[in-house]
């Protein structure tokens, strides 16, 4: 029984890490530019199935090809900013929902056109670790190592370098940043693609242990919401934190309750901590 | 001021009676299966303006009350032997007693804090469904062909159906002008422009916002009850999708958000746009990237809706598009 425990508990932070790294992005860009990212979950079924093409039509190893897609998500990142974002960046805040569930349906409806909605996988294996009692996919461990890193290049990035400050600058306050001489529009469309690019590395990493459609993004986006609630909205390496506590609870409820009870659970806290803290537990701080 | 001298009151309820007499009158199965779904959409769009577009309180999980009535309802025809028409008010009345509990927490939340609530209500709601045992769990509950009979037949049922949804979607549109133009409406228009400064000046904003949020609430339980009841069956999936809340959103943007007429005429053209969409074989696949792209553009550049935008360019329509 112990042992059992010990397994789902291992199992669900692993899993916990990637939802932290794609609950990061959608914290950063509601942490600078208070805009709740709609087009969250399309982003991470693209970063699957650029995964995915590149691993089986060019035969590249999956974790080059998420490297790959860094870049090129980055890119992505800011034409959504420029075309969909920058315009209504003011506007009242069922613009910005609107706007960019906009791009959400764009992608999705593309996707389904070319991709259908049928089920798609990453045959990769990494073999099987074995610690006592723990037996644990290669794939998984990597991923999780994979998100530790990508986590820690983001610390360093807002903390350490010129760019990086002047986003949390204009996080704290965009009007004084400004008067600071920073130029915000080019700092919000490099927190978005910051975004957009930690949702595709998520999803890269979640095909090579989880089979995906093109609409799975959208349960994910979900989870990632609890996640930003439970570390704090706006709070990027909160985020991480509250991907390990959600991993945690998906690990751990399934012992007690059936399956299909984890999402009540999950939800209903979700509303209940928005209610009674909703800057999150840990609070906001970008 | 008499509302019926009024053409921003009479207009929109024309639009309705005409729009839903029609199959009422010619009889056709084809177009009634068309006609409701679009005044589904009308009385659902209508029904989310009371609460978004005069409050401004963004609302993700308006599905839910459709969906949560639609169920109850349901379980009373199906499992209870329950006529329509009591069914669908106790539906109602079941969304409305959630949204009166749901409303006093959660509206306390601002702004897109609020939002955020609505999508975990929404998402909860759906995983509570899927799980509870007398709603069928996940897949949900049929109705038993011999509840017809005490309707003279399934088509008679349906007809019925049909009439039941045409009346709702007048009463709710009339009920928009009603609150608009009254103490009640000018309140919640003061709470969208500024909460606070509405607070200081004595409305009433918690027991305001609630009620609105109670009445917007009510009638998608009534339409959820008749639209399970024509299909026949209820499942969790269809009662409870994200999507659907989303693009009623999309129908009050397209017409105006705040105004009468606009959730009306957004409704129906969304749901014709997407119709055609569905149909046409050159877009049938890509139908929702064009409908994204179509959104994407009113909200970049016509953020007002149609009628917002109609009565701001021409002023003197302001009389006639309310």
């Amino acid at each position: 029984m112990l042992a059992q425990i010990l397994a789902s508990l291992v199992d669900g932070i692993l899993l916990g890490f990637v939802y932290g790294l794609a609950a990061m992005g959608l914290s950063l860009i509601w942490g600078v530019m208070r805009v709740i990212n709609l087009s969250h979950g399309a982003i991470m079924a693209l970063g699957m199935f650029g995964t995915y093409l590149l691993f089986t039509h060019l035969g590249l190893n999956p974790y080059l090809a998420i490297l790959l897609m860094a870049p090129a998500s980055l890119l992505f990142g800011f034409l959504v900013y420029g075309v969909a974002v920058h315009r209504i960046i003011n506007a009242p805040y069922l613009s910005s929902l609107l706007a960019t569930f906009a791009v959400n349906m764009m992608v999705i409806g593309i996707g389904t056109a070319v991709f259908t909605t049928s089920l798609y996988n990453v045959d990769f294996s990494l073999g099987t670790v074995r610690a006592g009692v723990l037996a644990l996919p290669g794939t998984r461990l990597t991923a999780a190592l994979a998100a530790l890193l990508i986590t820690a290049a983001l610390y360093l990035f807002l903390y350490r370098t010129r760019p990086g400050k002047a986003i949390r600058a204009v996080a704290n306050n965009r009007a004084a940043a400004e008067l600071m001489s920073i130029p915000s529009a080019q700092v919000l469309a490099l927190s978005f693609g910051i975004g957009t690019m930690l949702a595709a590395l998520a999803g890269g990493l979640i095909t090579t242990f989880f089979p995906f459609t093109i609409l799975s993004g959208s349960g994910y986006q979900s989870k990632s919401f609890v996640i930003c609630v439970l570390g704090g909205l706006g709070n990027p390496l909160g985020a991480l934190l509250g991907g390990l506590i959600l991993g945690a609870m998906e690990g751990l409820i399934p012992i007690a309750l059936p399956v299909s009870w984890v999402p009540v659970v999950e939800f209903t806290l979700f509303v209940l901590i928005l209610l009674i803290r909703p800057s999150g537990l840990l609070g906001a701080r970008t | 001021m008499k509302p019926w001298r009024q053409p921003g009151f009479w207009l929109p309820l024309l639009l309705v009676l005409v729009g839903g007499g029609v199959a009422l009158v010619l009889r056709k199965d084809t177009l009634r299966e068309m006609m409701f779904t679009l005044l589904m959409y009308v009385a659902l769009a209508s029904s989310l303006n009371i609460l978004m577009g005069y409050t401004g309180y963004v609302n993700f999980g308006h599905i839910v009350f459709f969906g949560l009535g639609g169920y109850t309802g349901f379980y009373l025809i199906s499992q209870h032997g329950w006529h329509l028409i009591p069914a669908a008010l106790a539906g109602g009345l079941a969304s409305a007693l959630l949204a009166a509990l749901l409303g006093l927490a959660v509206l306390r939340l601002r702004g897109a804090y609020f939002a955020l609530a609505t999508i975990g209500i929404n998402e909860a709601a759906r995983a509570f469904v899927n799980n509870f045992g007398p709603f069928g769990g996940p897949t949900g509950l049929f109705v038993n062909f011999a509840v017809y009979r005490e309707y003279g037949g399934a088509p008679q049922a349906l007809w019925l159906t049909y009439t039941l949804m045409v009346l709702t979607t007048l009463i709710v549109v009339g009920l928009s002008y009603w609150i608009k133009n009254s103490r009640f409406g000018l309140g919640l228009l003061a709470i969208r422009e500024d909460e606070d400064a509405a607070m200081v000046m004595g409305v009433r904003a918690p027991t305001a916002k609630t009620l609105a949020y109670v009445v917007s609430a009510f009638f998608p339980g009534i339409i959820g009850t008749l639209f399970f009841f024509k299909n026949g069956n209820v499942e969790p999936g269809d009662a409870f999708r994200l999507q659907m809340s989303i693009e009623v959103l999309v129908m009050i943007m397209l017409g105006g958000n705040g105004t009468i007429l606009g959730p009306v005429l957004g409704a129906a053209a969304y749901e014709r746009l997407r119709g055609y969409l569905l149909t046409s074989p050159l877009f049938k696949s890509l139908h929702l990237a064009f409908a994204g792209l179509a959104l994407l553009l009113i909200v970049l550049f016509i953020p007002a809706g149609l009628i917002g935008w109609l009565r701001r360019r021409f002023p003197f329509l302001r009389r006639w598009l309310e």
